[in-house]
């Protein structure tokens, strides 16, 4: 079984590049160019100066001994809260930013959810001097405002995007139309393994950093290559994707994604894409989806606003199709739980997001020989107001 | 194929061609077959209806606002091909389907086909169907039903690949004016002139329709300066929104254009 992308963007039967012609020339353009440039010596060289010095990579592989002995197995944490800014998101803006230098591009779109995207976007955009743009629901501009904040302070403009349901997806397809509007001197920063062929695959490239890390610092703690499982949170699913790419072929490795089930999978409030979803298009490529019986693209909800995207990368659909992959949908109470859990038992206070794949272990039931590698994708600081919140609501409630 | 109305009307008439865009029921559930009626009484060439959809990513505010009252209204492609059931004892213009994939995907693509041919749809527009698809999937379905498929040009298109659409096509080619979305304004500027110049030159054996920005008698006449007709949908919807009578709104925006 093929896990990676073909020559015409499919996994599967997922992916491909379902865009309108007004799009068609900057994605062909990208398509004929990303492979080549990102495997240029001198490109390479540059991005891996930045992913050490800047981003602060490798990122450590711990081993969480509190959190293993409550479950009892070998966990260990993949860092990726410790990069700069904050989370795995930055992996791929380092790498899209040297690419947009290349293709001559003097414009920077994006779109965010949670912020995490925008902020890792504002911030190589700082360093590469370049304009930056990021839209952004307008309901999430109100409950992500330190992100706001920051990506004002790192020089972009931040535009609310109030049409449709005002959150993700919505952002998404305005920035997709401001990439419809500035055809020539404008890149696109798509933060997840989301979108027309070749994103997926780049995106993934840029993040699969993370599995040929956890290689080496697996061969280095335990003297093997491999984990028995990996375990990952999936929105649009660049984390998992990254935490997966160097495990796709060694099918010892079980692959853990994590879905969020909000307030419970048939609760009708959750982004759990792999159940709820049915094959669709969506930003430009066909994958599971999120939608009504006739076709029209619902809104997922999460607590946490990096995974209510109504679908899921292509390559995350071939997984979960294929089975090659297990998806697990976690509750807002469980990944809160986790979130509480994970901080006083290691001192680290994960984000929502990567609070949901925490919360997956005690669904796996791993034993106490296996080693568990759980990629921690982001730290939770940016979701203090929301984790609050919640606990202040359920003591009241008690 | 068959010739059905779409190649007909280009054989009979070769310029100024008016081709209107407005959202299947917007902005009432059951104005569709009412607008269709009126526009035919007050000159329109052929129509585009929309499909309505949540996330029209090609379209700008208006006629995306225009979706989601469609969509509020309860509009669907099983409610629009039911309203277009009778339209053809009414009306003899040439009828597109205009939407995006995702919809069609989920009715089920040649019952969608089978089903629009037989209300009487001449063409379809589905601005995210990709060429490889359409030639290896869909092209037989669409050939089968008699249906036309209308694609898209930009600035952009390059010279091969506006031929290549040129061969794959048999009712006209879309030419979006400028870079942009739906409901900016055209603007008589030399690079455009020389983009439509530059299309003319190719001598493609398709009519052009210009679309995207034409709001108006002076960037409709414009266009039709270098093309054989245009396309005109935000500026159309907005008409719609005026408080009168829908009747009343179609025709003096047709009077205005036309007159």
């Amino acid at each position: 079984m093929e896990y990676g992308v073909n020559e015409r963007g499919y996994y599967g039967q997922f992916g491909g590049a379902f865009i309108p012609e007004m799009l068609y020339p900057n994605v062909e353009e990208l398509r004929e160019k990303y492979l080549s440039i990102i495997q240029e010596p001198a490109f390479q060289e540059e991005l891996q100066d930045l992913l050490r010095d800047y981003v602060g990579r490798p990122t450590p592989l711990y081993h969480a001994k509190r959190l293993s002995e409550k479950y009892n197995t070998k966990i260990y944490l993949k860092r990726e809260d410790l990069n700069h800014t904050g989370a795995h998101k930055i992996n791929n803006t380092v790498g899209q930013i040297l690419l947009a230098k290349r293709l001559g591009k003097k414009r920077i779109i994006a779109e965010t959810g949670a912020g995490q995207h925008g902020v890792a976007t504002a911030t190589v955009c700082a360093l590469a001097g370049l304009e930056c743009i990021v839209y952004m629901g307008k309901i999430d501009t109100e409950r992500q405002r330190p992100n706001v904040e920051k990506m004002r302070l790192l020089g972009a403009t931040v535009v609310p995007v109030t049409s449709g349901s005002q959150t993700l997806k919505d952002a998404t397809n305005e920035a997709i139309r401001d990439w419809i509007n500035h055809p020539e001197d404008t890149h696109y920063i798509i933060g997840s393994v989301v979108g027309p062929h070749p994103y997926p695959d780049m995106v993934a490239r840029f993040q699969s950093v993370i599995s040929e890390e956890i290689r080496k610092q697996m061969l280095e703690k335990e003297g093997r290559e491999l984990p028995d499982y990996v375990v990952a949170c999936v929105g649009g699913g660049s984390n998992a994707a990254g935490a997966f790419f160097h495990f796709l072929d060694e099918p010892s490795v079980r692959l853990i994604a994590v879905e969020a089930a909000g307030l419970g999978v048939d609760s009708g409030h959750s982004a759990a894409t792999s159940i709820l979803g049915k094959t669709g298009i969506i930003h430009g490529s066909k994958t599971l989806l999120m939608q009504t019986e006739d076709g029209q693209i619902t809104e997922p909800y999460s607590i946490s606003a990096g995974l209510d995207y109504p679908g899921v990368g292509p390559q995350h659909a071939h997984l979960a199709q294929t089975g090659r992959a297990q998806f697990i949908a976690i509750t807002d109470a469980d990944a809160m739980e986790a979130l509480r859990e994970l901080s006083r038992l290691e001192g680290i206070i994960p984000a929502i997001e990567s609070s949901h794949a925490l919360a997956a272990l005690k669904e796996i039931n791993a034993g106490p020989n296996d080693v568990v590698v759980l990629n921690l994708s982001g730290r939770g600081d940016k979701d203090l107001n929301t984790i609050l919140t919640y606990f202040e609501e359920q003591d009241a409630s008690k | 194929m068959p010739q059905n109305r779409l190649t007909r009307l280009f054989q009979e008439k070769s310029g100024n061609l008016l081709n209107i865009y407005f959202t299947a029921g917007y902005p009432k559930l059951e104005d569709t077959v009412t607008i269709l009626e009126e526009l035919e009484a007050a000159g329109a060439d052929l129509v585009e209806i929309g499909m309505p959809f949540s996330d029209p990513l090609a379209d700008g505010p208006t006629i995306q606002a225009s979706n989601q009252v469609a969509l509020e209204n309860g509009m669907s492609i099983k409610k629009l091909l039911n309203q277009l059931v009778q339209v053809r004892e009414r009306v003899s213009l040439p009828l597109i389907l205009m939407g995006y994939l995702n919809p069609v995907m989920q009715y089920g693509f040649e019952r969608f086909c089978e089903e629009a041919a037989r209300v009487g749809v001449d063409g379809l527009i589905l601005p995210d169907l990709p060429f490889a698809e359409y030639e290896e999937e869909y092209k037989p379905v669409l050939e089968k039903y008699g249906l036309s498929l209308i694609f898209l040009i930009t600035p952009q298109t390059s010279e091969a690949r506006i031929r290549q659409i040129d061969a794959l096509t048999n009712s006209f080619i879309y030419m979006v004016s400028s870079a942009s979305t739906t409901g900016s304004q055209v603007q008589a500027s030399d690079s455009q002139q020389a983009y439509f110049s530059k299309v003319q030159k190719l001598g493609l054996k398709n009519p052009l329709l210009i679309g995207f920005g034409i709001s108006d008698k002076p960037s409709f006449e414009l266009a039709c300066q270098s093309a054989h007709g245009a396309i005109i949908g935000s500026a159309f919807i907005k008409a719609l929104q005026k408080p009168s009578e829908v009747r009343e709104n179609v025709r003096s925006f047709l009077q205005s254009i036309k007159g």
